[in-house]
């Protein structure tokens, strides 16, 4: 128990613990949308997001990010940014496709989607661990070399971004740390409305609350769930970009424990509620900054594990209750 | 008539003539050395024994999952709990001989069970899903972290079975040997007769393989008694369960403790064989593994959930050329399985009945249907 070190930092620990939450929160909103609309765990979404991770840093190796700086970084930033995005909304068109759209036709018990996503998302963690293999198969592992090599452990784009540190009497904050939630925020009150005003949101909401009525009533199945996990992968996209801004490395199995965080939020704020996947992120990454100042880092994730399994106890359908279908206009 | 139905039909000391058979091969299966099944790269007979394992989780799992219809994501952690008890008891904190631990073990992993049990079985389908994975985290996060367990560093020095008839054993069993196109007995290649050594992991399965029958006779018992149909009643529907007069509540914790009961006495057992655990034993990803088994083999039958943990725990073994690609394979194979044989690959009767019901019944209506047209 260290309280001293807890208190005179509290700042700082909740401002990174707020942008940790804010990854989460990206990531439960695809967790949330898929849960809402068909009512099964995407278990394979952490995997959508690590290739987000990996699409940034390739495109920053690709352009020479390490030596631009000024408008150039800037420039070569958001162009990895539109590359995490790009890159996880076609893993997660990809991953419907093929693991969920048989599935959902003929109306499978949820435990088989979830077996269909646990294997999806080995083959898709797999592919990346062993990427260096599988371009040596085509020739390609001398050409690429920079981006297939060094499959199964730590890339690292430690140092492009020297993003300075602001400070406010004696309290120091990260401007990045600031970047990732007022982004985040951003991004979550644009889905927010776009799900609100939209033509397209009202179609998943309605969905959400009764499939068949709203395919009556000319919605089209399909193109609805297509529309959700596109929406979550460009979520994740962005979470990979700000997630590799904040951590500056990534790993092909570096999806398994933020997916389950991630799931996590979204649990804790109520699965299939897009506000309250925001809160469940923002809340399960301070509680566990603040867990770990206190206890030690060690205890970073049981913090965090036993913090769902008490809010679960008290309120079995998390801090705001589930309501994608519900959400009025 | 398929092969199936008439197996059926056979008279029953026939049947259990059969079944006596099966089980004899399934002893002598390590002794026989048969071409093509026996892994050359891993030890066949530690093969077989985490087959044993895989399948007695498997058994327990089915439970849970298949019969109460409760997704629990963190059964490694009553494994963990099974092998840790054993563990401390046996050689960390204490010298007891191992068949004085496996009780507690047992008995520590239900208690766990119920404890767990209690206040999460309030909450439902994925939500107990996610409540029981971030159980299993816990578990493995507070063995990593507390001194008192060991630490990373593990536990070692895990006391084994005692063997029958001292160092030596009883007697020694030949195993066979496949020339080229002759079979011999090989007196030079021996396992003596349960003696539980470093060495030779045929004794384990042998043990292993004694307590799946046991557990399968005692899965039997119950899956065919008053509790079983109140399992499946309240799988089917809980409310309407409810409202029929079933306590739902108590039956589902009495499937979670039964179920943690068969998953601490398999992480008893592993742990003995391995002399050695640490918290890496127990990653999440075996809790999905299990899971896979218990799916892959047909949820429910529990036939079917010992034939999946036998090819989840074989199939990675026998292929180790393709090491790096295990995995990939596994995904690909689970993702294969659920969009082409959803039911698993044997599928409870209850299902398949469900399932040609259902056939009949769009036959019917569609048959309605196209009546019109005819008539014209």
């Amino acid at each position: 128990m260290n309280f001293d070190f807890f208190f005179s930092n509290l700042p700082e620990l909740t401002v990174g613990g707020l942008a940790f939450g804010a990854i989460y929160a990206l990531i439960a909103l695809g967790y949330t949308m898929v849960y809402g609309v068909l009512q099964l765990i995407n278990f394979a979404h952490s995997e959508v997001f690590m290739y987000g991770t990996f699409a940034m840093l390739w495109t920053i190796m690709a352009l020479n990010g390490a030596e631009a700086d000024g408008i150039k970084l800037i420039a070569i930033l958001i162009a990895a940014l539109l590359a995490a995005m790009a890159m996880s909304a076609v893993i997660a068109l990809v991953l419907e496709r093929v693991a969920y759209r048989r599935l959902i036709k003929n109306n499978a018990p949820r435990l088989i989607a979830l077996i269909s996503a646990i294997g999806a998302s080995f083959v898709l963690a797999e592919i990346m661990g062993l990427r260096d293999k599988i371009a040596g198969w085509f020739g390609l592992d001398d050409n690429l070399s920079e981006y297939v090599g060094a499959a199964r452990i730590n890339n690292s784009m430690a140092g492009v971004v020297d993003a300075p540190r602001w400070s406010i009497g004696d309290v120091s904050i990260s401007s990045i740390d600031v970047l990732v939630i007022l982004s985040a925020i951003g991004m979550m009150v644009l889905l927010d409305q776009f799900v609100r005003r939209s033509r397209m949101g009202m179609g998943i909401r309605a969905t959400a609350q009764d499939p068949e009525t709203a395919a009556l009533m000319g919605v089209n199945p399909t193109r609805t769930v297509q529309m959700t996990f596109l929406i979550g992968g460009l979520m994740a996209g962005v979470a990979a970009f700000l997630y590799m801004l904040k951590i500056e490395t990534t790993k092909f199995d570096v999806g398994f424990l933020l997916g389950v965080k991630a799931f996590t939020a979204a649990v804790l704020g109520g699965i299939g509620n897009l506000r309250g996947a925001l809160l469940g992120g923002l809340v399960l990454g301070v509680a566990e900054t603040w867990g770990s100042a206190i206890f030690g880092t060690e205890w970073r994730h049981v913090v965090a594990f036993v913090l769902l399994v008490v809010i679960l106890l008290f309120r079995p359908t998390g801090l705001l209750g589930e309501s994608l279908g519900k959400a009025r206009a | 008539m398929n092969p199936m139905t008439r197996l059926k039909a056979l008279p029953k000391p026939l049947k259990i003539v059969l079944w006596v058979l099966l089980a004899l091969f399934a002893y002598a299966l390590p002794l026989l050395e048969l071409p093509f099944i026996t892994t050359d790269r891993a030890d066949f007979g530690g093969v077989l024994f985490v087959v044993t394992m895989y399948a007695l989780v498997a058994l327990g799992l089915n439970i849970v999952v298949g019969y109460a219809g409760l997704l629990d994501l963190g059964y490694v952690g009553f494994y963990a709990i099974g092998a840790y008890t054993a563990a401390i008891l046996t050689s960390f904190h204490a010298s007891w001989p191992l068949l004085l631990a496996i009780p507690c073990a047992v008995v520590a992993t239900t208690l766990a069970g119920i404890l767990l049990g209690a206040p999460t079985l309030r909450v439902r389908g994925d939500y107990l899903a996610i409540v029981t994975l971030g159980f299993g985290e816990i578990i493995r996060l507070v063995a990593v972290n507390l001194e008192w367990l060991g630490d990373r560093r593990g536990i070692s020095q895990i006391a084994r079975p005692p063997s029958l008839g001292g160092e030596e054993g009883l007697f020694e069993i030949p195993h066979l040997y496949w020339g080229d196109g002759t079979v011999l007995l090989d007196t030079d290649d021996t396992t003596k007769f349960l003696e539980f050594g470093p060495v030779d992991q045929i004794p384990y399965y042998w043990l292993g393989l004694t307590v799946c029958i046991l557990v399968i006779f005692a899965d039997r018992l119950i899956k065919n008694s008053r509790v079983g149909r109140a399992w499946e009643a309240t799988r089917e529907d809980e409310d309407a369960a409810e409202l029929m007069g079933v306590p739902t509540f108590k039956f589902k914790l009495l499937a979670f403790a039964t179920g943690a009961f068969i998953g601490g006495l398999a992480g008893s057992l592993y742990a003995s064989r391995q002399n050695f655990i640490n918290p890496d034993s127990f990653l999440l990803l075996f809790s999905i593994m299990f899971l896979a088994a218990v799916v892959v083999g047909g949820q429910g039958n529990r036939w079917g959930v010992v034939v999946g943990a036998a090819l989840v725990a074989y199939l990675p073994q026998r292929f180790r050329d393709f090491e790096d690609f295990r995995v990939l394979a596994f995904g690909v194979a689970l993702v294969m399985l659920a969009n082409f044989r959803p039911e698993g690959l044997l599928p409870p009767k209850r299902t398949v009945r469900a399932k040609q019901l259902e056939h009949e019944l769009e036959e019917l209506e569609e048959g309605t249907e196209g009546e019109e047209p005819a008539r014209v």
